[in-house]
């Protein structure tokens, strides 16, 4: 039995420690948010938080994770509840197309944030190109951080994410 | 149904809930002659496109394409919105499932049968032959480009300017005043003399027995409110919290896990599988031999492909084990001389002589060009989750044509089409891979095997490994120039004509033309790719162009833009990219701007692109696109298709190689089929042109223009021309500016 703190909430997995983080996510745990696009660290549609860091979910085996805090997609609201500023900044740049890779890009993008408030471009540009997107909406990536940037700032206390 | 006499077959209908609905039934227009014949045949509606409209006034538009991520569904709803004059904020979108009784436009058949109180669309495709039509159609199914000048203009507009109309005649009834004097918006009917105004779902059930008018008066675009204004994509919300669903993220109860290998040279068998290897592993259910592939089925995904991996599988041979790349491209060579030496040219497109305007021509150019096979590489892997109990197969995935994808699987199954379920989901990417309904079969044929749902997820590499590729080619040009440096001779042979028919033919005034092809055929499967036949010949013949511009010693711009006189619509759009891009400013050192501009899918796209190049590696800074659709429905969605295409098209040209080594595909994951990245990522403006002409797609012709208006960029940076993409594959390192073209 592994014990996994994920998004908050203790869970009991019954599972080889070998097996990669990705696949207990979406599997036993059914937080499908959370995607697989290349399964060798390749194009972060996998990134979720350990202790506010990105890691790739689908080359990280399990037992790393044990008595860590976990955090995916589902896990990111603030506080009272509200969308992330960075996700509230993709519906306003309208950022999403396919959408399979925005977990993994939002998450990507959060602890950019968390680290680093005022990101410069070569900033974004060292967090983000881990994260391929297919579609190709790099340019509203860009501009969906700036503006979560500009609308942490503006909130005035820097609304951390339940693990950021 | 009798044989079909109008355009749009209309009808309504009331629903035991109350809720009305209103149908119509919409033809194809025809873009290739073998569609027509294959549809005028029988009586099936192409599209069924539906609007409901609930007692408590919400309208619904039921949507007959998939969503991709092309904005499909918001740009289809405001197209019904607009001429129904629906309360956008209330509007609700559902997309129509994969039902044969649907497409068979049976209205209170079946329709009001359980929960599935939504019809679906698209075209008989019992007995196989939807992968024709398929094909001949290039996309028709749910291509990005052909959902909204086809849907949109002949389905949803029309379906909501009918419903429209007998709301109003309804309303003019029962408050017996004249239908002139009754307005409409947000869902309400309004009559201002005696200042009453009512919701559209009280003359919902009185409108529904109405006859519908088959041309019912559509808006011009001044009397727009909704379309051509920037509303927010509908299934944007729940793409930024994990819960837009997906194929992948199918569950139903009890559910396990498949993954699947085929052989790697395609078209081979499997000859044996030695279970006894796997048999230790944990989590195993089943393997199963599909012929040419093996599946395992465990638990978890993971314990699938370990278990996949160590599985000990042999494959037959066919003979194709040998063949490699060079050897592809060898053969297309020789058979484009055979063609030539044996009068066995198949020509495409002839005007005046084009062989005699080159015997007399002052300057000759000549130049060939290549491009590899190309991997759609959807974000999402091919994945489909089958259920097969009581004599019914039930199918989770995403798909871009559900019912086509249904009847393949009750094919494979021996199963009745009714019986076949199939939910589709967001699609991760499709890009025409959605199209190939091969992983759906395999998922059905392993449900078949078991008696839980599973769900088969294809590894990258399989992803990668057995695509239906953009095809390799070869195009060889000859250009003859007169003495003022005009084209008066275009010569033109390439390898392989898919669709459209208009690919390869240049836009430019150019007197003489011949362009002929010869046919050379491969064991590599190939199919749609973003933008089809577009995607290289807009390569061929925008690069092969400036270099006719250059020999000509001319501005590459100004050179298009002369011979652009008898196009002033694709000019137009040429000097807009141009303008905007500040084509005569200076660049910085190592900078290079080239322009290129194509239409396809109806739709002119030009951009210029600026590239720098450091220490050998070439990086797009800048993309100026300007584009005409004839009509922007969704601006911002324009713009968004065009920034996907440009980085698409920017991927493909840079990096994308798809090369068979020992008849296989030699690439298999992201570290070797090498991404654009964000750091890669050029800024992108995009300028629209609404030109009022017909309306063009939006989701594949942002790519074409690209790859030639980078390469063109790097030579002017360099003075190197690339005939053979991708770029990585050449020197571009700047020690020497006066070297060679490369290629
Ligand atoms: S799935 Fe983990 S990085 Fe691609
Ligand atoms: S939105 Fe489709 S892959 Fe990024």
């Amino acid at each position: 039995m592994i014990k996994l703190n994920v998004n908050g909430k203790i869970h009991d997995v019954e599972v080889d420690p070998s097996t990669p983080l990705l696949w207990v996510i979406r599997e036993q745990l059914g937080l499908t948010g959370t995607k697989f696009g290349c399964g060798i660290s390749q194009c972060g549609a996998c990134t979720v938080h350990l202790n506010g860091t990105p890691i790739r979910s689908c080359v990280t085996p399990v037992q790393a994770a044990v008595d860590q805090l976990i955090t995916t997609i589902e896990g990111v609201k603030t506080y009272d509840d509200e969308l992330h500023p960075v996700q509230q900044a993709w519906i306003d740049e309208q950022v999403p197309q396919c959408g399979y890779c925005q977990s993994g890009q939002i998450m990507s993008a959060i602890a950019l944030l968390d680290s680093n408030p005022s990101p410069t471009d070569v900033d974004i540009d060292n967090a983000m190109s881990g994260n391929i997107c297919r579609c190709g909406t790099y340019p509203r990536i860009r501009r969906g951080i700036k503006r979560a940037a500009l609308a942490i700032e503006a909130s005035g206390e820097n609304e951390e994410s339940i693990n950021g | 149904m009798g044989k079909w006499t109008r355009r749009a077959f209309i009808s309504a209908g009331v629903l035991t809930s109350g809720v009305v609905i209103f149908g119509v039934a919409v033809r194809p227009g025809n873009r290739a002659d073998k569609v027509r014949d294959l549809i005028a045949k029988d009586d099936e509606s192409v599209f069924n496109v539906w609007v409901k409209i609930a007692p408590d006034n919400t309208v619904t538009a039921i949507l007959p394409h998939a969503e991709m991520g092309q904005g499909v569904h918001t740009t289809l709803a405001m197209m019904l919105a607009e001429e129904l004059d629906a309360d956008w904020d209330r509007l609700e979108v559902a997309e129509a499932p994969a039902d044969k009784e649907y497409a068979n436009y049976a209205l209170g058949k079946g329709f009001v049968l359980g929960d599935a109180d939504v019809p679906a669309f698209l075209i008989d495709t019992i007995d196989g032959v939807f992968l024709t039509i398929m094909q001949a159609m290039d996309m028709q199914i749910t291509g990005g480009s052909s959902s909204v000048p086809m849907t949109g203009q002949q389905g949803m507009r029309v379906a909501g300017a009918a419903t429209r109309a007998v709301l109003l005649e309804a309303a003019a009834k029962s408050w017996n005043v004249p239908v002139a004097e009754l307005s409409a918006s947000k869902s309400q009917v309004r009559h201002e003399k005696s200042a009453r105004t009512a919701p559209y779902s009280e003359f919902a059930q009185q409108a529904a027995a109405l006859s519908l008018p088959p041309k019912p008066r559509l808006k011009t675009p001044d009397e727009f409110t909704l379309l051509g204004t920037d509303v927010q994509r509908i299934d944007i919300p729940a793409k930024v919290n994990g819960s837009a669903m997906f194929g992948l993220d199918a569950t139903p109860p009890g559910m396990k896990y498949a993954t699947v290998k085929a052989s790697p040279v395609f078209g081979t068998n499997v000859q044996s599988v030695n279970e006894a290897s796997i048999q230790a592993m944990p989590g195993i259910r089943k393997v199963i031999n599909l012929g040419d592939a093996v599946a395992v089925v465990a638990d978890g995904y993971w314990q699938a492909k370990q278990a996949l991996d160590r599985l000990e599988v042999k494959f037959e041979e066919n003979g194709n084990e040998t063949v490699e790349q060079s050897e592809i491209y060898h053969q297309f060579a020789t058979d484009m001389d055979a063609a030539t030496a044996n009068n066995d040219e198949i020509a495409d497109l002839e005007i005046g002589d084009a062989r005699n305007a080159l015997a007399g021509a002052d300057t000759v150019i000549e130049a060939e060009y290549r491009v590899p096979y190309l991997a759609h590489a959807a974000m999402e892997p091919m994945n489909c989750t089958a259920w097969v109990h009581d004599d019914i197969c039930e199918i989770w995935t995403g798909t871009q044509n559900p019912l086509g994808f249904a009847a393949e699987v009750a094919n494979a199954l021996e199963m009745d089409l009714e019986n076949v379920h199939l939910n589709n989901a967001y699609l991760g990417g499709g890009f025409g891979r959605r199209a190939f309904p091969d992983y759906t079969i395999q998922a059905a044929k392993i449900a078949a095997e078991v008696a839980y749902p599973v769900k088969l997820i294809w590894s990258r590499e399989e992803d990668m490994r057995h695509d239906h590729y953009r095809q390799a080619s070869v195009s060889r040009f000859t250009a003859g120039l007169d003495g003022d440096g005009k084209t008066t001779a275009w010569i033109n042979q390439y390898v392989d004509k898919y669709d459209p028919v208009e690919a390869p033919y240049p836009p430019y005034d150019i007197d003489n033309q011949y362009i002929h092809y010869a046919e050379s055929g491969t064991h590599v499967p190939w199919g749609f790719w973003r933008s089809v036949d577009h995607s290289l010949h807009a390569f061929f013949t925008e690069s092969f162009i400036d270099e006719v511009a250059i020999a000509a010693g001319e501005d590459p711009y100004q050179y298009r833009h002369n011979m652009l006189a008898g196009q002033p619509r694709i000019q137009k759009v040429l000097d807009l990219a141009a303008e905007k891009s500040n084509w005569d400013q200076p660049l910085p050192e190592n900078w290079g701007r080239g322009i290129a501009v194509h239409k396809s899918f109806g739709t002119i796209v030009a951009q210029v692109v600026e590239v720098e190049v450091v220490a050998g590696k070439v990086f797009p800074r800048r993309v100026t696109c300007a584009v005409d659709a004839g009509f922007a429905m969704h601006p911002d969605g324009m713009k968004a298709q065009m920034e996907s295409g440009i980085i698409y098209g920017l991927t493909a040209a840079l990096y994308s190689d798809i090369s068979i080594r020992h008849g296989a595909v030699a690439q298999s994951n992201f570290h070797d089929y090498e991404m654009l990245r964000m750091n890669e990522s050029p800024e992108i403006e995009t300028y629209i042109i609404n030109s009022g002409e017909k309306i063009g797609g939006a989701g594949e012709p942002g790519t074409p223009a690209i790859a030639p208006a980078l390469v063109n960029a790097i030579y002017n940076a360099t003075r190197k021309r690339i005939r053979e993409l991708p770029v990585k594959m050449h020197d571009l390192t700047l020690d020497d500016l006066e070297s060679k073209d490369v290629a």
